[in-house]
């Protein structure tokens, strides 16, 4: 390796501005490794390139990289000198292998997101190997036995925050199910000129730092003349008595950050070149720290193909919400010569990142008004609605469409009310293990393998205490609701039930156990855990090789997590029994539960964790596969 | 002091654990809050007053500062200092066991310090304490606030505190039971989440003995003044 470079001090380095990054524009890279003549054609159409890298040997270099997306020079951490890092396109079959440099003053790592591979490859310090120092270079190389749309990153200290991320594609052997003339990577993610241990700091002092959208007096005003004084009171006082805010979508906003696709800002914008009639994939990787979006093409429905880099049966939507770490591939064909919007709005609307599909980069694309800010309903608590006062907006969900839910609404609010002064517990249950966490839950087995979990939904005595501030009293699966802000919005949304597998289940034996997983936080102190307990003080999960189990989240707060299981698919219980989908990151929406199957194929340490950067540091388990 | 020395140590000393990705979840900070840093406008000299606290620790166990007091006429009339060991005993809720020290008016005094600190429901901040002083002295303070957003920046803050002592110390002027009601409307301006100037009135009476000291001094017992000042965090 030439790279044997002593540890750089940020401030010692000289960069000529020249060299500064304004968005992506690295250019270069992109002659033609083994392109066909319609993907060179693709990846030459879209205005502001990303490098592409492909074959199978590559020399990644991770280093301190000048970018100004504010107006403000800042200070990255780049791949190859570029944010995102460069595509890396790889083949099915193919044994890659990947010289990591890290030329950062502090260790590092790259952890290829939803790529199965031997443990010691995954990339995670201290769980699947020792990081990267400074000056050092690992080596990665492991076998391709799947095709489709992933992404890297780092997994050291809040790196992904700062830049350090980029895409993968994986072509297949087999041809793909569906065809296209072009290609564009689309990447989503979140810049912030603040230092993310800042960011971090500011969440712990004051929780509601970047929430610029809470509820003012012109609100209550408002809900006084539109609903009356008594049923006003009614819908506030659970939220009051909570002290919970319905404006807690995300805990980093739009107010720090800078939403970038393919690494352009909202102002310069991504372009990507068609021609009439042509059909264009978009690979949409969700690659921020903290931010959902909710994607779509005025003007073009987009027909889903694949999910989490896997095909599914095609299905065609308006929008789809993508969480953080997910991905999407869409086919879109315009039918006009004009020029289309693609939109990504953050999910809490406090910004977007955007691009353009034109036949002719002179055209410009209107831009959509955001939506309304989404607020939570009583359902994103886990609250129980059948028994509430009748005065409330469910935003229309019916509850009675749920693919899986099988559980009768039997809490009251009564009961609600009285869990609440549980509060005072103490934690001595902070001791109990997960090995005994696993025994209580393991009992009763029942829901069908595809179907979903009927096991009935335990708070381990770990959940209460200081630590957590709420616990969903009635959790509900909701795979065909889109979400918070997404409900009846007139269009067609995606949801995760209408997810199926283009290929049967690949494993469908029944599951022989069942772990409820509870997403646990106290928003105020911002601390984050699993089944109360957070990672520094939690034993690791254990699963026997080889067999099949069934995981279940209960999410007790009200955030959106989007939880990332390594080495192992995550097999989507929506309900299509013989088809489900494979993800390697499932949203679990606030106050829901969700289950999915996983096969222990995988022998090792694996890292498992809510992919929300802020929140990954509790919210976080070591697997052990043995 | 020691036990705060050992504290403090026992805090900062407190297991650093390996996380995957070297991230500590759980970091020692600091933050430092001038909640009320004001002039009082009076018809003699305008008083500065200040309120703040500050804290160092973690998310559970912090080693909290409080102070507030009052300068006027080029020296300090009022100076209060509490040091305390705060610890979450509920999702909104911490305990806070330490020291008080009363420095102006002299003679000083001192107190143990027992407290519950936290967010009521309906969002009300609340700080309640017992104080235990030397020669069987004992003395209880209610604080409330509550912040009604006019809008996300322009924030109307009405608070109330309440004083109460066990029995009379003619030394410091305070009467038995009852001493002192403190109400304020204060509107302030958040420029930045951390920097904020307001404008409000501040409303103070004092009752019972602790009046009739007042008057004996030739003091006023209520009084009502337009202030304004900054409040900021770090």
């Amino acid at each position: 390796m030439k790279q044997k470079t002593s540890i750089l001090n940020i401030d010692e380095i000289y960069l000529p501005r020249r060299e500064f990054v304004k968005g992506v524009a690295m250019g270069g890279a992109l002659l033609g490794l083994g392109f066909s003549p319609s993907r060179l054609l693709a990846a030459t159409g879209s205005t502001d390139s990303q490098p592409v890298l492909s074959g199978t040997n590559f020399n990644l270099n991770l280093a301190p990289q000048a970018v100004n997306y504010t107006g403000r020079e800042r200070i990255a951490t780049a791949v190859n000198g570029s944010v995102p890092g460069p595509v890396l396109r790889w083949r099915e079959g193919d044994k890659v292998t990947l010289n990591v440099t890290n030329q950062l003053a502090e260790t590092s790592s790259i952890h290829w997101h939803g790529i199965i591979l031997p443990h010691e490859m995954d990339g995670v310090p201290d769980i699947s190997f020792n990081g990267i120092g400074p000056g050092e270079t690992f080596r990665y190389q492991f076998d391709l036995k799947q095709s489709g749309t992933y992404w890297y990153h780092s997994h050291s200290g809040f790196q992904e925050q700062t830049g350090l991320y980029g895409p993968i594609i994986v072509e297949p052997r087999e041809p793909e199910p569906f065809s296209y003339d072009r290609d564009y990577v689309v990447m989503l993610s979140d810049w912030s000129d603040e230092d993310p241990s800042n960011i971090y700091s500011k969440l712990k002092k004051s929780s509601g730092y970047y929430n610029f959208a809470e509820r003012t007096v012109g609100d209550l005003t408002h809900d006084i003349q539109q609903k009356g004084l008594a049923r006003t009171w009614a819908d506030r006082s659970m939220w009051n008595q909570m002290r919970m805010s319905d404006r807690d979508l995300s805990d980093v906003t739009g107010y720090t950050y800078t939403f970038l696709m393919n690494g352009q800002t909202p102002a310069d914008g991504w372009t990507g070149l068609f021609k009439r009639g042509e059909k264009i994939r978009l690979r949409i990787i969700n690659g921020s720290a903290m931010s959902f979006f909710d994607v779509r093409i005025p003007g073009l429905e987009m027909t889903v193909v694949a999910a989490d880099g896997q095909n599914i049966e095609p299905v065609t939507v308006d929008e789809f919400r993508i969480g953080v770490a997910e991905t999407y591939d869409v086919i879109v064909a315009p039918k006009d010569d004009r020029a289309y919007c693609l939109f990504a709005q953050a999910m809490d609307r406090t910004g977007y990142a955007r691009g353009t599909l034109t036949p002719d980069p002179s055209l410009s694309a209107d831009i959509p008004g955001m939506d309304p800010y989404p607020i939570l309903s009583h359902q994103d608590m886990g609250m129980d609605m059948s028994n509430m006062s009748g005065s409330m907006d469910h935003t229309g969900h019916d509850m009675s469409g749920s693919k899986n839910t099988k559980e009768p609404m039997g809490n009251d609010m009564s009961g609600n009310k009285g869990s609440m002064n549980h509060m005072g517990h103490d934690m001595p249950g902070n001791e109990v293990s997960m090995d005994d966490m696993d025994d209580l839950f393991e009992e009763d087995m029942s829901g069908q393998a595809g179907h979903g979990s009927n096991t009935k939904i335990v708070h381990p005595p770990t959940e209460f205490g200081p630590h957590v501030d709420a616990r969903a009293e009635n959790p509900q699966a909701r795979l065909d609701d889109p979400g918070v802000g997404l409900r009846n919005n007139g269009r067609r949304v995606l949801t995760y039930a209408d997810l199926r597998n283009i290929h049967p289940t690949p494993d469908p034996r029944e599951p022989e156990r069942e772990i409820q997983l509870h997403l646990t936080g106290n928003m105020a102190r911002y601390m984050w855990s699993i089944n109360g307990i957070k990672y520094a003080d939690a034993e690791p999960l254990r699963f026997k090789y080889g067999e099949r189990l069934r995981i279940t989240f209960v999410n007790d707060t009200m955030m959106n997590h989007p939880m990332h299981l390594h080495g192992m698919w995550s097999d989507l219980e929506t309900g299509e029994g013989q088809q489900i989908p494979r993800k390697h990151t499932v949203i679990v929406q606030p106050g829901s539960k969700i289950s999915y199957l996983v096969t222990a194929d995988a022998r090792g340490e694996w890292a498992y964790h809510c992919h929300l950067l802020y929140h990954m540091l509790g919210m976080f388990r070591k697997v052990v596969v043995s | 002091m020691r036990a705060y020395i050992v504290l403090l140590i026992a805090i900062f000393l407190s297991p650093g654990f390996s996380h995957a990705g070297g991230m500590d979840d759980d970091p020692l900070l600091t933050m430092l809050v001038v909640e009320q840093l004001e002039i009082r406008v009076t018809d003699g000299e305008d008083p500065l007053v200040w309120e703040a606290e500050g804290w160092i620790g973690k998310d559970l166990n912090k080693f909290w500062i409080k102070t507030e007091g009052e300068y006027v006429d080029d020296r300090v009339e009022e100076a209060e200092l509490q040091m305390l060991y705060s610890r979450a005993l509920a999702p909104f809720w911490d305990l806070q066991l330490g020291w008080r020290h009363d420095i102006r008016p002299t003679p000083e005094r001192d107190w143990l310090a027992l407290g519950m600190k936290g967010l009521a429901p309906y969002y009300f901040d609340v700080d309640a304490a017992l104080f235990l002083g030397d020669a069987g002295r004992t003395a209880a303070r209610l604080q409330a606030e509550y912040e009604l957003m006019l809008t996300q920046k322009l924030v109307l803050i009405p608070e109330i505190e309440l004083n109460l002592h066990g029995k009379n110390d003619s030394d410091t002027g305070t009467g038995s039971g009852l001493s002192d009601i403190e109400a304020g409307l204060r509107l302030r301006y958040e420029v930045r989440r951390e920097f904020a100037p307001y404008v409000g009135v501040n409303w103070t009476k004092l009752y019972g003995k602790t009046a009739d000291f007042a008057r004996d001094e030739g003091e006023d017992v209520e009084d009502v003044q337009f202030v304004f000042g900054v409040s900021f965090w770090f």
